[in-house]
């Protein structure tokens, strides 16, 4: 198991890698496009990440032109055709494809506009926590001493508050809005960011190319910006879409207890909250709007997985390897490829 | 050792003051506890009075020295929801929240530590693949509409266990096993990676080199060096159900503890109610977080470098 | 100098003689593929010997040779992506691979041949205590009760001469030195009572003094035991002390197979003519290192014929055919897949001409350092204990004259890194005084430190991790340049990274790859020209070469040599490599647990040690030559920088050692003849 990938190497005093040096130079493409192009190929090769990507996208463009898509106003009441059911039960019909609920409104309808609101909530806080957390894990990273003693100090003691209570109080005191909800979810979430950001700004600190930048002269700027940055990128995208999952729900949640978006605005959760009332006598006013929260959030999971698989290599050579293991056919054609 | 304790009792203190002074500044400076808790018609008079009642007329540092006191001994005054103390009806609901935390967590554990060891033991193999495959989805439900979904189908169309409220065992099952999913999934998936990374490393060669049987390397090496990692975040989920998350589960199923105490203080816009909940809840954070860290130090003499 | 072969001794030449019955392990023909996301690597390509009761075989070859992956096939320690696709292993005439051969895998693989792999820092269980981890051998294999297995095991560390045995028994890994570890890995090894003990470079890790100890440990348990051992290494030294019998390995085939002596004597294939020649000898001085040019080839596509080809200067056509491993010329049994063996006797260009060193060594300091103290602090000893200090260096005063080259020599912990690191001004100075140019440098900051940058530069160990993986070669060379805004117009700018690269030896087209697509000798290039591109006059170069393979290290050396003399080059040569310090050091200064125990000049040091420690040193590095006479190696290891002792810092380990020693510590006085030596009796 353990020799996974370092093992034709493994005598060696020099870390080579699986490859052992070609004659010269290698022949490459440049290495954006083959980048490019390897990580369509893992993609293509990871159903699962492909199926969310895939749905993500579709939802991305959902949320867009919603207005133009929705074939109804999410808040056009008609108490005439209230619970009306989906179009494949009796007393269903195609102007109503996913029923009404109890003031009449098409759910079809605000499940496509409520797709704004769970990527609104999401991105703008993974935005606005995000940029705030790395800067200061950032600034707590490079700058160590005292600064990072205060930094760490604070986000342990922040990661040991109730923080949901807390959320819950400042919803009740500032009172409950879309950009409270944010600024909120926002205040509890930048701690993850600092940390993974400064532990990994301490761990490349070390390293021999930053202290070689430092060492020809980089300013700090500098040595942040061309040489930490860049390595910080993946992990922080692998970080941001688990993220994302997490504050759509947590979106949905806070809407659903009443403390987060408010009517006339639609959301996800405020639907659920609506047609719980109604559960027994109309499921499809809660299902639907579940559905669309969890196959959303699923699909973000999936492609967070298959991204922090993609950017490690490490985990990359293992997954071959493991496929490898599991298909003799794979096995048999690269052997059978042979010596060229 | 006791150094150790001293130290992270030290630790809990200043977090239990910070909780306290970030209150203060939500429900004094940021807020209008005037506003949010008296009606709107209420007169000028009234408010004075309630003003006077609250200590609110007074200059800011004296309020919060007052506010410090009364944290300290516990007494936040009366709800003005109920008209009793506060203290008096967080002691009743707080054992319905302990009960669903612990036994939910408990669940949790006891369900993926081998699920994810299993799991580990053949990494992309069926079983493998199945259990990863669930755990994200069991990741992406949202809790109040598993909730809803358990309630639909257990309680409703199958009949076999209450709805709501509180009462015998089978009162806990629905809301525990519904606060157990996600922290399950999450520990599947942590038990999962860790094992595969333990039975990677170089000492397991080792172990293997040296001929021991495989049920060895596993279940008696690679287990005991995953466990502090695994034990953490076990922790980890125990702290997370207990600093709020149980709000949507005791919403969802009307179980009557802090979670919906604190969402009826809100509906009821019952600050001090409120921060009584949120003063508690700290304080049982930080006792659980020392105690935890107490026993991942026992597991593993090395923590004790990182502490220091 | 020619060398004559002297008439093998009868006791080496044990294993032809014993191979009518059937040898302990056989390997025919064995092959190992990986599947990797790049292609299929061929780690092992038809590897075949095979091992007498008691023999003792070196396996030799550089990184990706496959030696390593031929004993871990051995093991059963192949799993996928690794398989072995071909050729057969058997031990004691039985085959152990297959399903057939599970049950008599299991017995044996752990039991009757035991592992020690190289790395003691991660080869034991962080969680389980030593003496847990070496019973349980004991109660898998010997089928012995807990109580007796305790007793057995404190004897297996009794016997592998680890001190205090019962405490040692109770403690944790992380409470051991490295020279320790490796100690109990082989107690560990040792507990099954192997008769093949398979030792995967057991002593790379380590340092000299230290390596010296575990190799007299496994001589002794040889001889004691019986023991076979199969000793994979890179190290032709530690090959000569140990094996009577060779194999070298090449790009996944034996290349040479013979007896110890006459393999290093007298190689009969090209390739392991070169590593020898390339490997620095400790005794002797060349003016440059011979060489082999090339590289390894690429084991994804294998060439048809001899895989040495390429770098071969005998290669004809016929060398488009792989070459059988068929029987040497010379009369010695052994065995070579050459077409072209080497029959001529290998020639040495004379020894060392005694002017040496740099012509251009200007008397007057480039870098003076008077009392150089490095502190750092450790931490508290506990939440309100003192704060506990490490000591890396300890007052160290030394000058570096323009165009010379001081080697500073020491092993782990020595403090020779972080004297390296506080000249430049990275590790911080808690005393002491540094000057350039007659000008301290000790307290710059901001702008005029950064200036400094164009003056001195820094040369890095690892040429993996010192290069930015994300940036191309132009971006890295030129860097220097565009951040102390000299650089040019980008037409320009690239001329002169293209004039840099040249310098060092590297194509222009160069310039648009990045790091990954170059090998460890070419990346080192490239460190060494960005190193060049500020046009510095002092080089601190921190153990350059340490990571590279034999072959390389030599291109590598003879190039900063090169650059040395067309640039007038002064070097601060930091390493642990006392042979390739000896090359290329005009002067060279010992240090020990951060201080200089030595300082003087290269040949009067390696020729005449004066200090007890320099002695040590010197007689722990293991000559390549067989013939050597086999110097003692003395017991102990480096004092904790946390408490160094009050007096000599070698006291500990020294067998001069008295009162005066432990009470005092001696400064580091010249002698007669302007040597430095800080020691009471010498």
């Amino acid at each position: 198991m353990s020799q996974d990938v370092d093992l034709p190497a493994a005598s060696t005093v020099e870390p080579v890698k699986v490859e052992p040096a070609a004659d010269g130079l290698r022949a490459e493409a440049p290495l954006a496009e083959r980048r490019a192009e390897s990580i369509w190929s893992e993609l293509l090769a990871d159903i699962p990440g492909l199926l969310g990507a895939v749905f993500l996208a579709a939802l991305v463009i959902v949320a867009l032109f919603a207005p133009w898509i929705a074939p109804h106003d999410p808040a056009a009441q008609n108490i005439i055709l209230r619970l009306r059911p989906p179009v494949w039960m009796d007393g269903g019909s195609w102007a109503h494809i996913l029923g009404t609920d109890h003031l009449g409104r098409d759910v079809l309808s605000r499940i496509l506009h409520g797709s704004r609101i769970s990527l609104l909530v999401g991105l703008g806080t993974v935005a606005l926590a995000g940029g705030f957390g790395v800067l200061i894990g950032l600034i707590a990273g490079y700058a160590g001493g005292r600064t990072d003693a205060f930094i760490v100090a604070v986000v342990d003691i922040q990661i040991a508050f109730p923080g949901l209570l807390l959320a819950l109080m400042i919803l009740a005191v500032v009172g409950p809005s879309t950009m409270t909800v944010i600024v909120v979810l926002a205040l509890n979430g930048w701690m993850v960011y600092t940390r993974i950001t400064r532990s990994i700004v301490l761990g490349l600190r070390h390293t021999a190319y930053v202290e070689a930048a430092e060492m020809v002269g980089c300013r700090p700027g500098r040595v942040l910006w061309r040489h930490l940055l860049p390595n910080l990128a993946s992990p922080l995208l692998t970080l941001a879409t688990l993220e994302f999952a997490r504050i759509v729900l947590a979106e949905a949640a806070l809407s659903f207890l009443g403390l987060g978006v408010q009517p006339p605005a639609t959301s996800w959760g405020l639907d659920v909250a609506q047609g719980k009332d109604y559960m027994f006598r109309a499921w499809w006013l809660v299902t639907f709007p579940g559905i669309a929260i969890a196959l959303t959030v699923l699909a973000i999971n999936l492609v967070a997985s298959w991204s922090r698989v993609t950017s490690d290599p490490l985990e990359r050579e293992k997954r071959f390897a493991r496929r490898i293991i599991g298909s003799p056919g794979l096995r048999a054609r690269m052997l059978a490829k042979g010596p060229s | 050792m006791s150094r150790f304790v001293v130290h992270r009792l030290w630790q809990g203190v200043i977090v239990v003051f910070c909780v306290v002074v970030v209150v203060f500044v939500l429900t004094r400076l940021i807020g209008d506890p005037v506003r949010v808790m008296l009606p709107l018609e209420a007169t000028a008079d009234q408010r004075a009075l309630f003003e006077a009642q609250l200590g609110l007329d007074r200059p800011i540092w004296e309020q919060f020295l007052v506010f410090v006191g009364d944290a300290v001994a516990l007494d936040f005054g009366d709800s003005l929801w109920q008209r009793r103390p506060a203290m008096e009806i967080i002691a009743e609901r707080l054992p319905a929240t302990l009960i669903l935390t612990f036994s939910a967590i408990g669940l949790a554990v006891v369900v993926a530590v081998p699920l994810g060891i299993l799991a580990a033991l053949k990494p992309e193999g069926l079983f493998d693949r199945v259990v990863v495959l669930v755990s994200l989805i069991g990741l992406s439900v949202p809790q109040f509409w598993l909730g809803l979904l358990f309630i639909v189908l257990f309680a409703v169309q199958l009949g076999w266990l209450p709805t709501s409220g509180r009462g015998g065992v089978e009162h806990v099952i629905l809301p525990a096993l519904t606060l157990a999913i996600p922290a399950m999934t999450r520990i599947i998936m942590v038990v999962r990676s860790t094992m595969m990374d333990e039975l990677n490393r170089q000492y397991v060669k080792t172990l293997r080199a040296k001929g021991l049987l495989e049920w060895q390397v596993v279940g008696v090496h690679a287990l005991r060096n995953a466990a502090v990692p695994v034990l953490t975040l076990c922790g980890w989920e125990l702290i997370r159900a207990l600093s709020g998350y149980t709000v949507v589960v005791e919403t969802v199923f009307a179980w009557p503890g802090l979670g919906l105490t604190a969402i009826q203080a809100i509906e009821r816009q019952d600050l001090i109610l409120l921060q009584a909940i949120v003063f508690v809840t700290a304080i049982i954070v930080v006792a659980v977080n020392l105690i935890l860290d107490i026993v991942y130090k026992a597991i593993d003499p090395r923590i004790e470098l990182k502490a220091a | 100098m020619t060398t004559t072969l002297p008439p093998a001794p009868t006791t080496l030449a044990a294993p032809p003689a014993s191979e009518a019955e059937a040898p302990l392990l056989s390997v025919e023909g064995l092959t190992v593929d990986f599947y990797t996301r790049r292609g299929l690597v061929h780690a092992v390509r038809g590897v075949s010997f095979s091992l007498g009761k008691g023999a003792a075989l070196g396996l030799v070859g550089e990184s990706g040779c496959g030696k390593s992956v031929t004993s871990q096939a051995i093991m059963g320690l192949i799993h996928l992506p690794g398989e072995i696709t071909g050729g057969d292993i058997s031990w004691k005439g039985r085959s152990l691979l297959g399903p057939a051969a599970a049950a008599y895998r299991r017995q044996v693989c752990g039991g009757e041949i035991a592992i020690v792999f190289q790395d003691p820092m991660t080869s034991l269980d962080p969680l389980f205590s030593i003496g847990r981890q070496i019973g349980e051998v004991l109660v898998r294999h010997k089928g012995m009760e807990p109580a007796k297995a305790r007793v057995r095991a404190l004897e297996l560390l009794d016997l592998v001469r680890i001190n205090a045995p019962e405490r040692r028994f109770r403690q944790l890994p992380h409470a051991l030195s490295g020279g320790m570890r490796q100690r109990a890995l082989i107690a560990m090894a040792l507990a099954s009572e192997p008769e093949l003990l398979i030792a995967d470079e057991p002593t790379t890790a380590l340092d000299v003094t230290v390596q010296a100890q575990i190799l007299d440990l496994l001589i002794d348990l040889r001889q004691r035991l019986g023991l076979a051992v199969l000793m994979i290494t890179h190290d032709l030294g530690v090959v000569a002390r140990l094996c009577q019998q060779v194999a070298v390995m090449y790009a996944g085939t034996v290349v040479e197979r013979d007896r110890a002596d006459a393999v290093l004597l007298r190689p009969a294939h090209p390739y392991a003519r070169g590593l020898l020649r390339s490997t620095p000898a400790l005794e002797t001085r060349l003016d440059r290192l011979l060489t082999i040019d090339g590289q390894p080839p690429d084991l994804r596509r294998p060439p048809q014929g001899c895989a040495f080809l390429p770098r071969c200067a005998r290669g004809t056509d016929s060398c488009r055919t792989r070459p059988p491993l068929g029987p040497k010329p010379g009369g010695t049994g052994g065995r070579v897949a050459c077409w072209h063996p080497v029959t001529e006797p290998e020639t040495v260009p004379a020894a060392a001409s005694p002017a040496g060193g740099s012509a251009a060594v200007r008397p007057d300091p480039l870098v003076a350092v008077e009392g150089l103290t490095v502190h750092f602090p450790a931490g508290r000893d506990g939440l309100f204990g003192p704060r506990r200090v490490v000591q890396a260096v300890d007052g160290v005063s030394f000058t570096v004259r323009a165009g010379e080259t001081l080697g500073l020599v020491g092993e782990s912990g020595s403090g020779k890194t972080t004297t390296g690191r506080a000249i430049l001004r990275r590790a911080p100075i808690t005393r002491g005084d540094v000057r350039y140019r007659g000008q301290s440098i000790t307290t710059l900051t901001g702008e005029p430190l950064r200036r400094l940058r164009r003056d001195m530069q820094l040369i890095f160990q690892d040429p993996y991790a010192s290069l930015n993986p994300r940036m191309t070669v132009f971006d890295i060379v030129a860097e220097p340049l565009i951040v102390h805004g000299l650089a040019p117009d980008r037409r320009a700018l690239r001329d002169q990274v293209v004039d840099l690269l040249a310098l060092v030896g590297l194509p222009a087209d160069a310039v648009t790859r990045h790091p990954h697509a170059f090998s460890g000798g070419q990346r080192q290039r490239i460190g060494i020209a960005r190193a060049l591109t500020l046009e510095p006059a002092f080089i601190v170069a921190d153990e350059p070469v340490s990571a590279l393979d034999v072959s390389i290290r030599a291109q590598v050396v003879n190039l900063m040599q090169d650059l040395q003399a067309r640039l007038g080059l002064t070097y601060l040569f930091i390493a642990h490599d006392l042979a390739v310090v000896r090359h290329i050091a005009d002067r060279v200064a010992i240090m020990y647990a951060g201080q200089i125990v030595e300082l003087g000049d290269r040949d009067r040091v390696y020729a005449d040690p004066r200090h007890p420690y320099t002695e040590t040193l010197l007689a722990a590095v293991p000559p390549v030559d067989p013939r050597a006479e086999i110097r003692p190696t003395r017991p102990g290891e480096v004092p904790s920088p946390l408490a160094p002792p009050p007096g000599c810092r070698f006291a500990s380990r020294c067998p001069l050692v008295t009162e005066q020693c432990r009470a005092a510590p001696p400064s580091l006085s010249p002698r007669a003849d302007g040597h430095l030596l800080a020691c009471w009796h010498r």
